[in-house]
């Protein structure tokens, strides 16, 4: 094993980041080290790849010194494939890169990798993805978790430091749960969503994908802040503060009944018990509390998110991006058709037919009313919840990550399995995943949530859970 | 639940088209989906008031000042068709 492999390994990016400024790392190698390993991924990780370092990399007095990062291919990035998983936007180059990932640059950081994902962040496992299914490093024969599945995949097979990633109704925690990785989905509104390419806009987030609870702080301390060009961009209201929490004394952790029983696999909710043992022997106290609108939660979001979506995606019509397919008889309408057939998947064509059934005349109120009241009673849930406790613990799924293939016939049954991520996005609230142990050999996540704005006491929290579990976050690197 | 001839209607007013074959699997599949989803109509919602977005929103709108934008030519670049003013696209009437 070579010097650089085992850094890569054994180092988080705060740790790389740290030896560049030392000067015990150099960038440019650490760089090509990574966009090699990203080059010869197996995984299908990766959907772009820097063809070689830029000609000047962010400077080592920058805060983030250069270090690469793997980007979800739905953030935009000038001249860059940004295709969204999908075959209608095959060989996009957008001509403007969006805030996140400006953001990150301007840190910093220097993009090596786009990465795969669901078409247009819809799915649970990577396998609605127009540039074929992602593998899971820790198992090549299991789905690695989505929609952010290629970043996931990246970081655990170590082809590179973190990524970033996008959460609607789970897809950084759960893909990070999948994949023995740490998962963060900030609080609605602390990160812009400009030039995110969108799917359901009052549910998206961006947010790292990471091997340590640090790295992720570090990234969304880059990432947050108000942005003129998203007007629900309202950022973090303070500083993101590197996480350093021992003692969990004093901390109530409440422990939902309704996502922590019935449904959650043997092994996942083994493990899940002994992290909450773990939390009590750090000085937490346990309470059981009732989130009554939770399951109702899941149904609400498969209103919202495909309403939402189906009005977002009306602007892929062959006109201003992406592929166009003329019709034969020469008309406008057909042309508009004969594109979305032919470049949209069949997940994204089920959740744009869903949206536009439940937006349409007569349904409305019946579908996306009462989605909308049952997202002010999950809401209400929470409230109550955090008048409690200061945390609220679950398992990120209730299973590890299944085979290919497995579950990829009946959509329905990958709907219900983000049933533990779903509630928290409806109530915009913050949620992270750190890995917990495993099940059949493969990685569990547990979920914490937090208030809105509480991302500093997540991070705390999870960074106290993680040293005392200490999962090793790159065994799946080679 | 839904039918076929539902499915078709949603399609045309989504812009899709479906193969014959995709019709009875779509109306299989949104049926078993809005099956599920259904469950919500049975809760008590009187007077509870709908949440279009979590965190309080200002409508704060930026100055109206010009900014700089992009150059026509980088705004069309990625059309599958235009000309030096504008996107080309079938014509309406035809």
């Amino acid at each position: 094993m070579s010097d650089l492999t085992s850094i890569i390994r054994e180092q988080s990016a705060t740790e790389q980041i740290a030896a560049i400024k030392s000067g015990a790392l150099d960038a440019r190698e650490l760089f090509e080290a990574y966009r090699s390993r990203a080059a010869a991924d197996t995984f299908n990780a990766f959907t772009w790849v820097a063809d070689e370092a830029p000609a000047a990399l962010p400077a080592a007095d920058t805060p983030l010194a250069g270090l690469p990062v793997a980007v979800k291919d739905l953030f935009s990035t000038e001249g860059v494939p940004t295709q969204a998983g999908s075959k209608l936007l095959e060989g996009y180059r957008p001509p403007y890169t969006s805030t996140a990932v400006a953001k990150l640059e301007a840190a910093g950081a220097s993009m090596h990798g786009k990465t795969n994902q669901d078409e247009f962040a819809m799915g649970s496992s990577n396998e609605n993805s127009a540039f074929g299914p992602c593998q899971n490093p820790w198992d090549p024969e299991r789905i690695p978790g989505g929609s952010s599945g290629g970043s996931a995949a990246a970081v655990a097979a170590g082809h590179a430091p973190w990524a970033l990633g996008t959460d609607t109704g789970g897809s950084i925690r759960q893909p990070a749960a999948m994949c023995g990785l740490v998962g963060l989905k900030p609080t609605y509104g602390a990160v812009s969503r400009y030039g995110m390419i969108a799917f359901a806009s009052s549910l998206d987030q961006a947010g790292p994908i990471t091997r340590t609870v640090a790295d992720a702080a570090l990234m969304l301390e880059h990432l947050h802040g108000a942005d003129s060009r998203d007007m629900t961009s309202v950022g973090l209201r303070e500083p993101i503060a590197v996480p350093s929490r021992e003692s969990l004394e004093g901390l109530v952790i409440g422990v939902p009944a309704e996502l922590t029983g019935e449904g959650v696999e043997e092994g996942v909710a083994a493990a899940f018990q002994v992290a909450l043992a773990e939390a009590e022997a750090l000085g937490a106290s346990l309470e059981t509390i009732h989130l009554p609108h939770a399951e109702a939660a899941l149904s609400a979001y498969y209103v919202l998110a495909p309403a939402e979506a189906s009005s977002n995606l009306s602007r892929f019509d062959g006109v201003r991006y992406g592929n166009r397919v003329e019709d034969a008889d020469g008309t406008l309408l057909g042309m508009y058709t004969r594109t979305r057939h032919d470049g949209f998947g069949p997940e994204v064509k089920r959740r744009i037919m869903l949206g536009t059934y439940a937006l349409s005349a007569g349904y409305y109120d019946a579908y996306y009313g009462t989605a909308q009241r049952v997202r002010t009673k999950i809401a209400g849930d929470f409230t109550e919840a955090f008048k409690k406790v200061d945390v609220i613990a679950t398992p990120t799924s209730p299973t590890v990550a299944w085979k290919l293939g497995e579950k990829s016939s009946d959509p329905l049954a990958m709907y219900l399995s983000d049933i533990c991520t779903i509630p928290m996005s409806l109530a915009g609230i913050p949620g992270i995943s750190i890995p917990c142990g495993t099940s059949q050999g493969m990685p569990v996540g547990l979920q914490l949530a937090a208030p809105a704005f509480g991302e500093n006491l997540l991070l705390g929290v999870a960074h106290a859970l993680e040293r005392t579990l200490g999962f090793d976050t790159g065994g799946a690197i080679r | 639940m839904i039918d076929a001839k539902q499915v078709l209607h949603v399609a045309r007013l989504s812009r899709l088209e479906l193969e014959p074959g995709e019709v009875e699997q779509m109306a299989t599949e949104l049926s078993s989906i809005l099956g599920h989803i259904e469950q919500i109509s049975k809760l008590d919602l009187d007077g509870v008031e709908p949440t279009m977005h979590v965190v309080p929103i200002d409508g704060g709108l930026r100055d109206d000042e010009p900014e700089p934008s992009l150059p026509i030519e980088v705004a069309l670049s990625q059309a599958p068709k235009a000309n030096a003013e504008g996107f080309i696209v079938p014509s309406p009437q035809a």
